[in-house]
């Protein structure tokens, strides 16, 4: 009788294997899920691995998504969410970078950057395109761009550019096949920002090649020295950008799940026919929610910016005093060390520093080939965290070294 | 010449500014530690800092204590003071009969249904009592007292004491 159910259970398993698809099997499995596991059984983790801020919603923009659930806004939005919040995420960007979108078919409010994301890629790509990649770069690029049928060119950034990525590198590798260049500045995990000339150079590529040009600015306020240029405010980049933002980074609102895409209004109704079948519309809560944000949240973002930016200081300062040699981010909340010094891998080191000294970073090769030999520390977290992350990370440097 | 006087006088006043709002949230924050979060020398820090205590911006460095958790006896109230004002010089003088007192840590001119609204640290409510009525009560100008003892402290100095007992708890690694 057992013998029956086990041949039965190992049936289940392999129909469930054998029944995902080729596209699906072939995106990698993400290289921190053991990090995952070993931290839950620890005591006592001091982790710069957080992707997210370490603040709470602004209690205002908590408060107006309660009234707004008092008053009963718990219906379907349009497709295209609330057009209040659409009509002030335009006029948002004509008043900060001076360009122009009509809320009314140029804005799309999406379940985050995330979405808009895989909304943008499903969007544009047909099978066997290709999309321009800096690497290293956010985990989702790749993936996303798999599913939705496209091939993936990646474009080394190099530490000596400070992980900008260079217009000719991306020029290098455009074929027949390219469809669009996809950047995501601030950078996640490293940092960098790009300077309105590198951009208009990126801009010059896409043009020269008719491509499109996916601009991931989910960190755009948070850039510390210098001003963050908009891709989509250059010269003759509107028609062909596809620019995407949102509010989990600027007003610490990651759960909520809230973000927008602004495009040409016929990529916009491409991407809002997927959209509409698959999520409908976000949730109208963190809608009205993020709308409060925009309206009275400046001065509250500011003050987180200002925050971070006291941690950023203190973070570079202290690795590059830990021999740890990390070049200054100029946008995001993540330092982009070089652990080379202590002839361990990128993996190796931070799985040590979290067994040793119960410090967690992520590894450089989580986000691809180009991170290899560097490790992310988010700044993230609290100034007492980074000051004991740097002591313990300090100790283990040393023992590594001697 | 006189515009850039004055944007590098705002310059410097942001700079101020964030000083304060770092020593505001820990005064143990060493002049090494802020010159480091924003990218100044310790020679300017030092400075600002300086001359900051000297015009009075900077009036004490301060630790927020929990004395209940420290075990010690404390009686905190809130004396509502309804006072006539003198002649000329308003409700000054009566402000400073009441705060020369140490037992009055803190003496505000407030609006509303009464004039001073002070906070009296004792031993015991027997302590403060007596010094309401004994000290506080009798002095010349004093109309009435309305006295308030403090029960519980739920967020002193923007710091939460009671209450929230829920540790929110964040995904340690978020690509």
């Amino acid at each position: 009788m057992d013998q029956l159910l086990e041949s039965q259970e190992k049936e289940r398993e392999s129909v469930g294997r054998r029944s995902l698809s080729a596209r699906v099997r072939q995106i990698p499995p993400s290289g921190i899920r053991k990090f995952f596991d070993l931290i839950s059984s620890m005591e006592d983790v001091v982790s710069l691995g957080v992707g997210e801020p370490d603040f709470v919603t602004p209690w205002h923009i908590r408060e107006a998504a309660i009234y707004s659930l008092e008053k009963g806004y718990t219906m379907y939005t349009s497709n295209y969410g609330l057009l209040e919040l659409r009509e002030a995420v335009a006029n948002d960007l004509r008043r900060r970078f001076q360009v122009e979108y009509d809320p009314t078919c140029e804005i799309l409010i999406t379940v985050g950057v995330s979405e808009g994301l895989d909304l943008a890629l499903r969007a544009i790509v047909d099978p066997g395109d290709e999309v321009i990649i800096p690497d290293p770069g956010y985990v989702s690029y790749q993936p996303c761009t798999i599913l939705a049928g496209g091939a993936v060119v990646p474009v080394p950034t190099r530490l000596e550019d400070g992980f900008k990525v260079r217009a000719s590198e991306i020029e290098a590798r455009v074929s027949s096949r390219t469809k669009a260049i996809l950047i995501g500045y601030p950078n996640n995990p490293t940092g960098a920002i790009l300077s309105h000339s590198e951009l208009q150079a990126i801009l010059d590529v896409a043009q020269r090649h008719g491509l499109l040009v996916i601009s991931d600015e989910i960190y755009e306020r948070l850039v510390y020295d210098g001003k963050h240029t908009c891709f989509a405010s250059l010269p003759g980049a509107r028609d062909r950008t596809i620019l995407l933002g949102g509010f989990s980074k600027s007003y610490a609102m990651t759960g909520w799940r809230i973000g927008w895409a602004a495009a040409p209004a016929e990529i916009i109704e491409g991407m809002m026919k997927i959209h509409q079948y698959s999520a409908l519309c976000p949730p109208i809560m963190g809608q009205k929610a993020a709308l409060e944000a925009l309206r009275n949240g400046e001065q509250q973002s500011l003050a987180m910016t200002r925050e971070y930016d006291r941690r950023r200081r203190v973070i570079v300062k202290g690795l590059n005093e830990i021999g740890l040699p990390t070049f200054e981010p100029k946008g995001a909340f993540y330092a982009f060390p070089s652990i080379a010094t202590t002839g361990l891998s990128d993996d190796e080191f931070a799985e040590r520093l979290l067994r040793e000294e119960r410090v967690a970073v992520v590894p450089g090769t989580a986000f691809g080939e180009g991170g290899r030999g560097h490790v992310r520390c988010s700044y993230a977290t609290s100034l007492n965290n980074i000051q004991e992350a740097l002591r313990r990370m300090r100790r283990f440097v040393e023992r590594v070294r001697a | 010449m006189a515009e850039h006087d004055h944007t590098s006088k705002q310059n410097a006043d942001a700079v101020d500014a964030e000083i304060l709002e770092i020593l505001q949230k820990d005064a143990r924050a060493t002049v090494a530690q802020i010159a480091t979060m924003l990218g100044r020398s310790e020679e300017d820090i030092a400075g600002r800092i300086e001359r900051m205590e000297a015009q009075g911006i900077i009036l004490r460095y301060k630790a927020v204590i929990n004395w209940e958790r420290a075990g010690e006896e404390q009686v905190l109230a809130l004396i509502e003071v309804r006072v006539a004002p003198q002649r000329d010089v308003g409700f000054d003088a009566i402000a400073a009969r009441i705060y020369r007192f140490p037992e009055a840590r803190t003496v505000y001119l407030v609006s509303g249904d009464y004039d001073l609204a002070v906070e009296v640290v004792g031993r015991t409510m027997k302590d403060v009592a007596n010094f309401v009525s004994a000290k506080l009560a009798p002095l010349e100008g004093v109309q009435a007292t309305t006295t308030h003892f403090l029960l519980k402290r739920y967020k002193e100095d923007g710091v939460v004491i009671e209450g929230q007992a829920e540790e929110l708890r964040r995904e340690p690694i978020v690509p």
